[in-house]
């Protein structure tokens, strides 16, 4: 893409959107809590805390346990992800969106429903490992499932089909032509939801019980309990090494693409035919349902049981009286829906100007695909204190844009996960073909590549709307009062107080909020007949 | 080029932080100052934790008093605010703190957060409240974390009478308390034991609970909610508010007469929470204004049914539901805010040693 002239060009303008954003929403707060925090501590101090045996313990369970759940969500997400991908079958359009529900839950409230299966189950401790490696895979089977399943769908089957023809079985298949093609969208997905679970907050608190400690709840416990800064510091500064080495590997594996998709956008998928077929879509269904469907039944019954019966009390009471809320219920879901359509907003400009540089390489393109993953790899604590340090300047903290800005910089790496993939298997000839036939470089990006990459827009769109609405962590920590009061704050406060009408009320919000989220991912991401979406 | 842009971005970043740094100088705060101080069209900003909650409209009698808007932050759980007013010391985000309790009053008075003023309205407010006395902080209301049970669900139908009662066989597997580290009240009823017991006595006492089989949870959400009675789980005992019972009965999805709770008097722990003029704000006069509306009766009424605490003005008359269902213990259980900042950390790891491994 050799150019030309004294115009700067037009790469390195789209370049400085994401970068500007990126140093200005990520670099500046992090560097600012940084200086507070460790300005005038000993060397021998910050080297004592990293070394320390709690510390090493600490970190230790921190990765087995992210490592674990990644490992999980993707033995349930993968088979989803396939059968979604190569199958028709009545309903599939609802897996779709079901998936994306559990990322809007509350914490407390899945925490809650996970506590009371395990309890009736009885077989495994309800505060475990294996509870908090289960809540993982409820909140993130999600991201494999759409991020992956949505480049799958666009692999061209027919390679496989050959390959049966020619005698490989099924497992030959996936192992030597299947995987090696979705690599960039495996290793995009698998680092997001490491990153979930590493810094993932509230499941290890609720369902960890008190002796499990990750480094994201030892940052808050120092940071906000100790008010040792110092200390937190150490330990958010080993968060972003370990971002930072994450990056680097998922970055080389993601480059590592040698296939070249066709660009076509035909679904290929066709109706299970065989018992063998039905079986295996059968059992990838069982599968989600059991991790995604069952601790949701959990809640929904609860929101409709009044007394010894049911009813639709709770729903009722939230609506027209809404104890406890400074705001009504409706009101706090269009404020939720208001930031999510900002944050989609913004984190959709800036994430597709970030994919074009990322897909572009070099070393503005590598340093930008890492940066989009540190707000999800690094504390909330920690970039929360960063927010407040750095915005004292303009007193951007004492603005209402603080939230939905903070909920795209979350919601960026979403939208780079499902767009950048796509955009690195496009055939570079097609945009030549274009040019040779007289299209103007903006004129091919608009007619050749924007069709071609617009589902994975729509997708990475749906998400970043999803992470907006169930946000709470930053929420709670840069709302101004009821212009801010979102949904999940809402449930919040509605647990705040004993009394079973409240309980019932934060159940049935839930629920709204995840009907809602459902909703407004099959709108975003509704695929006409002929593939396209309606974004 | 780009690798150009980062650096100056930094570099700019740098020199933004550096000279934000500047905090201002002495401010004093006197009640003449403030009665004589323009304020109108002052905007002031109120940094409170997540539960803080009036009646819509509450501040509107006040703006017209004063030409004062009250703008609010809400900053997280009361350690957050505590923490983030400690990271901005002398830049703050606001103008008043409402919030910090006596568990984290001594820290904040070590940080410098806050500019003396003796509000008038003070004369209100009883003496055993007032903990600051040089009135760095005002004190707006209080509560008090007890021991609750469900009261048809005791092992043999009897209560526990003392928390002595607790480490009794009879008590065996019943009581769900928090974390003193990660949780208020887990760290309100920590502070009971000690007070209770002593210095020499409290650990005996958690090591009789551990054998015993008490119940730990990471926050009051869970505990409450997740192994008591009320969420349905199997422990009848249970570590939270004074204004619990009140609450069961007020958020009753039927009307019930009696509350299904009842509070064990002699384990309660006091609760104070203060409010402040943090230090660096441009409007002190203003600010001053707000913590005098605090204490008025207009606002510490609105206090029980918004927060579930009690009016720090013993002047003004309680609701009905807490009049009737919510109990005050005559002789609450207080350790010294200083004692708790110098001892916080290690009594926390000593009761982890004890009850967690």
């Amino acid at each position: 893409m050799a150019r030309s002239g004294v115009r700067p060009s037009t790469g390195a303008v789209i370049a400085l959107v994401p970068v500007a954003f990126l140093v200005v929403f990520v670099v500046w707060p992090l560097v600012a809590v940084g200086v507070r925090s460790l300005a005038g501590v000993a060397p021998e101090r910050v080297l004592e805390v990293a070394f320390r045996s709690t510390t090493r313990s600490v970190v230790g369970f921190t990765l087995l346990q992210a490592a674990l759940s990644t490992i999980v969500t993707l033995v349930v997400g993968l088979p989803v992800a396939q059968v979604l991908a190569r199958y028709r079958f009545w309903g599939r359009r609802v897996v779709r969106v079901v998936a994306v529900v559990p990322f809007v839950m509350p914490t407390v409230v899945v925490a809650g429903a996970f506590i009371r299966v395990f309890d009736r189950v009885g077989v495994v401790e309800a505060r475990s490992l294996v509870a908090i490696v289960a809540a993982h895979v409820f909140f993130n089977v999600a991201v494999v499932v759409r991020v992956v399943g949505g480049y799958w769908a666009d692999t061209d089957r027919r390679l496989e089909d050959s390959a049966r023809m020619l005698g490989a079985g099924p497992w030959a298949v996936f192992r030597w032509v299947t995987l090696p093609r979705l690599g960039p969208a495996l290793a995009a997905a698998t680092t997001l939801v490491f990153l979930f679970s590493f810094t993932s907050f509230g499941v290890i608190r609720l369902l960890g019980g008190p002796a499990r400690a990750t480094l994201e709840t030892e940052i808050f416990r120092y940071a906000v309990r100790r008010i040792e800064f110092d200390v937190a510091a150490v330990l958010a500064l080993i968060q972003l090494i370990a971002v930072a080495a994450l990056a680097v590997i998922s970055g080389a594996l993601q480059r590592r693409v040698a296939f070249v998709q066709q660009g076509r956008r035909r679904s290929l998928a066709r109706p299970a035919i065989t018992w063998a077929e039905r079986v295996h879509v059968g059992a990838a269904l069982l599968l989600i349902a059991a991790v995604v469907v069952v601790p949701m039944a959990a809640m929904v019954e609860g929101s409709f049981a009044v007394g010894d019966g049911y009813g639709l009390d709770h729903y009722q009471r939230l609506f027209t009286r809404g104890d406890l809320l400074p705001v009504s219920a409706g009101r706090a879901l269009l404020v939720s829906l208001g930031f999510a359509a900002l944050a989609a907003a913004m984190a959709v400009v800036v994430g597709v100007a970030a994919a074009v540089t990322v897909v572009r390489g070099g070393r503005v393109g590598r340093t930008l695909e890492a940066l989009t993953l540190v707000p999800l790899g690094v504390s909330a604590v920690t970039l929360g204190f960063g927010y407040l340090l750095a915005f004292s300047l303009f007193e951007l903290r004492r603005s209402i844009w603080v939230v939905p800005l903070a909920h795209a910089v979350i919601g960026l790496p979403f939208v780079l996960a499902a767009v950048v993939p796509t955009m690195r298997s496009l055939d570079p000839r097609l945009a030549q073909a274009a040019a040779v036939l007289g299209a103007r470089p903006r004129t091919a990006a608009l007619t050749v590549t924007w069709p071609l990459i617009r589902p994975a827009v729509a997708t990475g769109a749906g998400f970043a709307a999803a992470v907006s609405i169930g946000e709470f962590g930053a929420t709670s920590f840069l709302a101004r009062g009821a212009s801010s009061f979102t949904a999940p704050l809402a449930i919040f406060r509605l647990l705040s107080q004993p009394g079973e009408a409240l309980r019932g009320q934060a159940l049935a919000l839930s629920v709204v909020l995840g009907l809602l989220v459902a909703t407004l991912t099959a709108i975003i991401e509704w695929r006409r007949a002929d593939g396209a979406t309606l974004l | 080029m780009l690798r150009k842009l980062f650096v100056l971005f930094g570099a700019a970043i740098l020199v933004a932080t550096a000279c934000s740094d500047s905090a201002d100088g002495d401010q004093t705060l006197t009640a003449e100052s403030v009665a004589a101080a323009d304020t109108d069209g002052v905007t002031i900003r109120l940094l409170t934790h997540d539960s803080f909650a009036v009646t819509p409209g509450l501040f509107d009698s006040f703006t017209a008093d004063t030409g004062i808007t009250v703008e609010q932050v809400a900053g997280g759980d009361a350690g957050e605010v505590v923490a983030r007013a400690v990271l901005t010391a002398g830049v703050p985000e606001a103008d008043v703190l409402f919030g910090i309790d006596n568990t984290f009053l001594q820290r904040g008075l070590d940080a410098e957060l806050f500019v003396p003023y003796e509000s008038p309205a003070l004369a209100d407010v009883p003496a055993d409240l007032q903990l600051d006395s040089e009135y760095r902080v005002t004190p707006v209301d209080f509560g008090d974390v007890c021991v609750n049970y469900w009261v048809d669900q005791l092992p043999d139908g009897e209560a526990p009478a003392t928390l002595a009662d607790l480490a009794e066989p009879q008590f065996a597997s019943t009581f769900v308390t928090q974390d003193p580290e990660t949780s208020s009240p887990g760290f309100a009823f920590l502070l009971a034991t000690i007070a209770a017991f002593g210095e020499d006595g409290w650990e005996d006492y958690w090591q009789q609970l551990a054998d015993n089989g008490v119940t730990v949870t990471s926050g009051w959400e869970d505990a409450y909610y997740g192994e008591f009675t009320a969420g349905g789980g199997e422990k009848a005992v249970v570590t939270s508010y004074a204004s619990s019972p009140p609450a069961e009965v007020l958020f009753a999805p039927e009307p019930i007469d009696e509350p299904p709770t009842a509070v064990l008097l002699d384990s309660c722990f006091r609760q104070i929470e203060f409010a402040g003029v943090l230090a660096g704000t441009e409007h002190p006069e203003a600010a001053a204004k707000l913590v005098d509306f605090m204490l008025s009766e207009t606002f510490q009424a609105d206090i029980p049914l918004n927060m579930f605490v009690f009016p720090a003005n013993e002047t003004v008359e309680l609701p009905e539901v807490f009049a009737t269902h919510a109990e005050v213990p005559s002789q609450p259980l207080m350790v010294d805010p200083a004692e708790i900042e110098e001892n916080r950390a290690a009594w926390t790891e000593r009761w982890a040693e004890i009850v967690l491994r």
